[in-house]
């Protein structure tokens, strides 16, 4: 692929209003004293940061535009601040292939490689990656030949549901280029960011080791 | 069995969805692209019993993008209907979400935020305040009051204890397991007009819709669930939960198609679980261990407004011979969401407690652990007085001591050391119950010499495309390319429920029924056809293979599906299979087998218990598909692996609140934790069970393997841990 795709931009949420003043310290350690007394709220993402209304409905979220490469396609974007470089993958760019398992780092399912190292893509943060090169499952394939290692994964059978397999694959491409392949005991430490819940840990050691084999 | 060739039955093919799931390409729940799709995110209660007393969502609505909080002052009434089509528990009344102010359990549903944006639906839950009127949960299991018992008895078993020359009394404990798919619950949910469509995570579809009708007072056809590609389910899926309800109504109420995928940490707060048990056991035997006597009393947990039971009792009714039994099943209601089946539902519970006390019996004995369970094998299911339909729980045994090097154990414990590691090898029989429910399927043969196979059925890992691929192909006489089989659709022909290892008998069978009937139709068409080199052959002297029909012994003679449906004129053959189990009595008693092997090293300083090798038997039945079975069995070990030394939901009792609900707290087994894991089926069908021969082999494949490794920990240590998990804590 090597058409310039259009900006894509994300749309910041409508219903912005006038730009106001962010809330001060004084406004957010009221709010959160508040809370932490004697309001007991509802508890979706730790406790609310932002509580007076007024400051919250005057005030449109922070965007920034952001330049990156992924898959080789160099995509500019408008983003929420907020944006996962995941969600920014999954919600805004119709890439599925990374997966939100945990979205706290903990499972790897989100694993892609951004200037060739392996990163949760759950815990970084879209704005951060200006310039950056993002490699995702879409993008280890050339045409229609697989990465020897997504080969393997079929080969070995090395995943059942197949909800943590680009995470595993985009992990091993990482683990295989750091020269973690010495062993299966040296693959399995080096492949533990990578829950599979299936259970596939003995098959996904082969895969690994069958690519890093033929390097 | 058919009189085709078996050319893809039985080979070791690799998965035929296997590039889309390698390349990204598999689309699950929240991934398909859905014009105009806004975002929900549900707000939980903080409190574990109680009522809301006031919500004030003024600054969630104010939030740029949120388009609207719903929650019980506001949200429409819905008629939930009565649904027995479905996987609810028979007895209680299902969480009704939003439709009053009670909060049964910490982490319930109160309100949800439907926003333009994921982000700003995220901060708008974040900013919606839930007062309460909050009261103290009851939430441990060995402190409320229990149900009336579910009671078994054959024989007098307190008599016959009290005059056993050998008595053990034993207590075991089992913790609260999360099933943890990798993949979220996710549901995008789109009206049109009265008529919904949803893509959901379930394993299944027919019972999300019947759910749905039910709920929204909708005809069952108003309904559409749409699910190919499920990462994972373990049993989580296969209720339709209140967050599917919740992303229908908000689509509803907004007007909007809405994504709503639930948290890592929601997945703990109303999916499901395998509930904490607390199980009493009471052994009696002779001095050569065959056993008298057994009395099972289990206390296990179940939430405050639905009584949910599963198949714990079974094995304890016709796992060894013994002439008096006594169980008494006591569910306890709580203060928490409702328990679900988690892979071997029941079973796994019972062959831990079961096979636990049987080593303890061999130990007290002196006789061998596998020599006990040989003195105690039954020569029929004792609970039915029915023949098995196959039992080969023996050689299961001889095979796997001779492959795992049973011999070379010392039994006596602590007595094998390899410098600061204590090794010890245990072993644990295991059974399954072998389900099987009417399913149905279709199958279309085209013109163009391929096919064409639906069922509403789903792959949630085990590999239903393949499986099902396979079977297809063999009855039609076709390559396993020129097949295409659909699932996870509730507009193909319905299917039952994904789970307790049914999927293979039941839609397998069905999926055989339909292709075997177009195959009929064909070589009924060639030998009535004077134009065909088949003409006048009898038509059970003509197999299929490769596209090709002829004579059986006379391969020269016949022609292709394509040259014979074009010269008709006939575009395709089409045909409805289906399989249902036999109606009236029971004639056997259908289970699948195996003996599962373990070996641990235990720190002996530490505690710390690292598992070096599993292998598993199987009396399954017939397999399939090899590689894939070989694939599910391994996991199966490490499914195991969780449950015996690492998996633990933690309930922090003050306040209701699960303290664990995440993937960093929650311990699942990563790569590191597996060592070499073997699986061997032994060659075989069961002809009784249904007309493909199988067994079903998802749950069969986990469940000994939490005793196996709790039993090889005792013959490390001589510590015997009577609690799952067993932590270093247990050991120190």
């Amino acid at each position: 692929m090597s058409t310039e795709p259009p900006e894509s931009a994300v749309p910041p949420p409508t219903g912005a209003g006038e730009s106001s003043p962010a809330p001060t310290r004084r406004t957010f350690i009221a709010t959160t004293t508040a809370v932490g007394g004697a309001v007991v709220a509802g508890g979706v993402i730790g406790g609310p940061l932002l509580s007076d209304p007024e400051a919250v409905a005057a005030q449109a979220p922070p965007t920034s535009r952001v330049s990156l490469t992924v898959n080789g396609t160099r995509r500019t974007a408008t983003v929420d601040n907020r944006t996962s470089l995941l969600d920014l993958l999954r919600e805004h760019f119709g890439l599925t292939g990374a997966k939100k398992g945990c979205n706290a780092g903990a499972c790897g399912a989100c694993t892609v490689l951004v200037d060739g190292h392996r990163v949760n893509s759950c815990l970084t943060l879209a704005v951060r990656l200006e310039g950056a090169e993002v490699t995702t499952i879409e993008g280890l394939a050339e045409g229609d030949r697989l990465h020897p290692l997504q080969q393997a994964f079929i080969d070995q059978d090395a995943f059942q549901c197949g909800y943590c397999t680009p995470g595993q694959i985009v992990s091993g491409v990482g683990c295989i280029k750091e020269g973690h392949t010495g062993s299966p005991e040296e693959i399995r430490e080096w492949m533990s960011g990578n829950i599979c819940r299936c259970g596939c840990y003995v098959k996904i050691v082969r895969a690994v080791e069958q690519t890093a084999g033929r390097k | 069995m058919s009189p085709q060739p078996q050319a893809a039955v039985g080979a070791p093919l690799s998965r035929v969805d296997g590039r889309l799931k390698v390349t990204g390409k598999a689309l699950y729940a929240a991934e398909h692209d859905v014009d105009g799709v806004v975002h929900a995110v549900i707000v939980d209660s903080s409190i574990g019993r109680g009522r809301i007393t006031s919500i004030d969502t003024g600054a969630a609505e104010a939030l740029p993008g949120v388009l609207k909080v719903i929650h019980h002052r506001n949200a429409p009434k819905l008629p939930y209907r009565d649904n027995s089509a479905s996987n609810n528990p028979p007895e209680g009344r299902r969480l009704r979400v939003f439709q009053d102010d009670r909060v049964r359990f910490h982490g319930q549903p109160v309100a949800v935020v439907v926003a333009t944006t994921l982000e700003a639906a995220q901060h708008g839950a974040s900013l919606v305040e839930v007062d309460y009127d909050a009261e103290r949960p009851s939430t441990d299991l060995t402190e409320a009051e229990p149900d009336e018992p579910t009671r078994y008895a054959r024989g007098d078993a307190e008599a016959a204890l009290r005059s056993a020359a050998v008595r053990l009394d034993l207590t075991y404990r089992t913790a609260r397991n999360h099933h943890n798919p990798m993949e979220p619950h996710a549901t995008i949910a789109r009206w049109n007009g009265d008529k919904l469509t949803v893509w959901d995570k379930t394993q299944w579809v027919v019972g999300t819709q019947t759910e749905l009708a039910a709920v929204f007072g909708l005809d069952l056809d108003a309904v559409r669930v749409i699910s190919p590609f499920v990462g994972g389910g373990f049993g989580t899926a296969l209720r339709c939960w209140p967050h599917v309800v919740v992303a229908a109504l908000a689509a509803r109420e907004t007007k909007r198609p809405v994504k709503l995928v639930l948290s890592r940490k929601q997945m703990y707060l109303g999916t499901g679980f395998r509930p904490s048990y607390e199980y009493r056991l009471r052994l009696g035997s002779d001095r050569r261990g065959r056993l008298a006597a057994a009395v099972h009393d289990l206390d296990a947990e179940t939430s405050s407004y639905e009584k949910f039971t599963e198949a714990v009792l079974a094995a304890g009714q016709m796992l060894y011979s013994m002439p008096h039994v006594s169980q008494a099943y006591r569910t306890v209601p709580l203060d928490l969401p409702t328990p679900l089946w988690m892979r071997g539902p029941g079973f796994q519970t019972a062959s831990f407690v079961i096979e636990s006390a049987m080593d303890e019996l061999a130990h007290e004995l002196g006789v061998d652990p596998i020599e006990l369970r040989r003195r105690n094998e039954p020569a029929e299911d004792e609970s039915s007085g029915l023949p098995f339909s196959t039992r080969r729980l023996r050689e299961c045994y001889s095979v796997g001591a001779r492959e795992f090097g049973w011999d070379r154990r010392n039994p006596e414990p602590r007595s094998t050391r390899e410098g600061d590691w204590l090794i010890g090898r245990g072993m644990a029989a295991g059974v399954y119950d072998t389900a099987r429910m009417p399913a149905r399927a279709r199958a279309r043969l085209d013109a163009d010499g391929t096919a064409l196979v639906e069922a509403a059925a789903t792959d949630m890992g085990p590999g239903t495309y393949t499986s099902q691929t396979q079977v297809a192909a063999d009855a039609l006489g076709l390559t396993v390319r020129t097949v295409t089989f659909r699932l996870g659709d509730s507009l193909y022909p319905p299917t039952p429920p994904h789970g307790g290892s049914m999927t293979m008998a039941s839609v397998g069978s069905a999926t055989l029924d339909a292709c075997n009937k177009v195959r009929r139709q064909a070589i009924g068409l060639a030998v009535g056809d004077r134009e065909s080199p088949l003409y006048g052959v009898a038509a059970d002297d003509v197999v299929v293979r490769g596209g090709r029909l002829h004579v059986k012994n006379d391969p020269a003679r016949g022609e292709t599906y394509r040259r014979l449906l074009t010269r008709n004129d006939r575009t395709h053959l089409e045909a409805d299979g289906s399989f249902a189990p036999p109606s009236g009595p029971q004639r056997h008693s259908f289970y699948g087998y195996n003996a599962t092997f373990a070996e641990v090293a235990v720190d002996a300083t530490l505690g710390l218990v690292r598992v070096r090798r599993v292998l598993g038997v199987y009396d399954a039945g017939r397999i399939i598909s090899p590689k894939l079975a070989d694939s599910q069995a391994i996991g199966g070990m490490v499914g195991g692996i969780g449950t015996a030394l690492l998996e633990h939901t933690l309930t922090d009792h003050r306040d209701g609140r699960i303290v664990n609900a995440n993937l960093a707290d929650y311990l699942v087994p990563v790569n590191a934790d597996v060592p070499d894991l073997k699986a061997i089926y032994l060659d075989g069908e069961d002809r009784e069970a249904d007309p493909l021969g199988v067994k079903g082999l998802g749950e069969l494949v986990m469940i000994g393997v939490a005793p196996a490794i709790a039993n090889a920990v005792f013959n490390a240590t001589g510590r015997r841990v009577r609690e799952l998990p067993i932590t270093a804590e247990a050991l120190l």
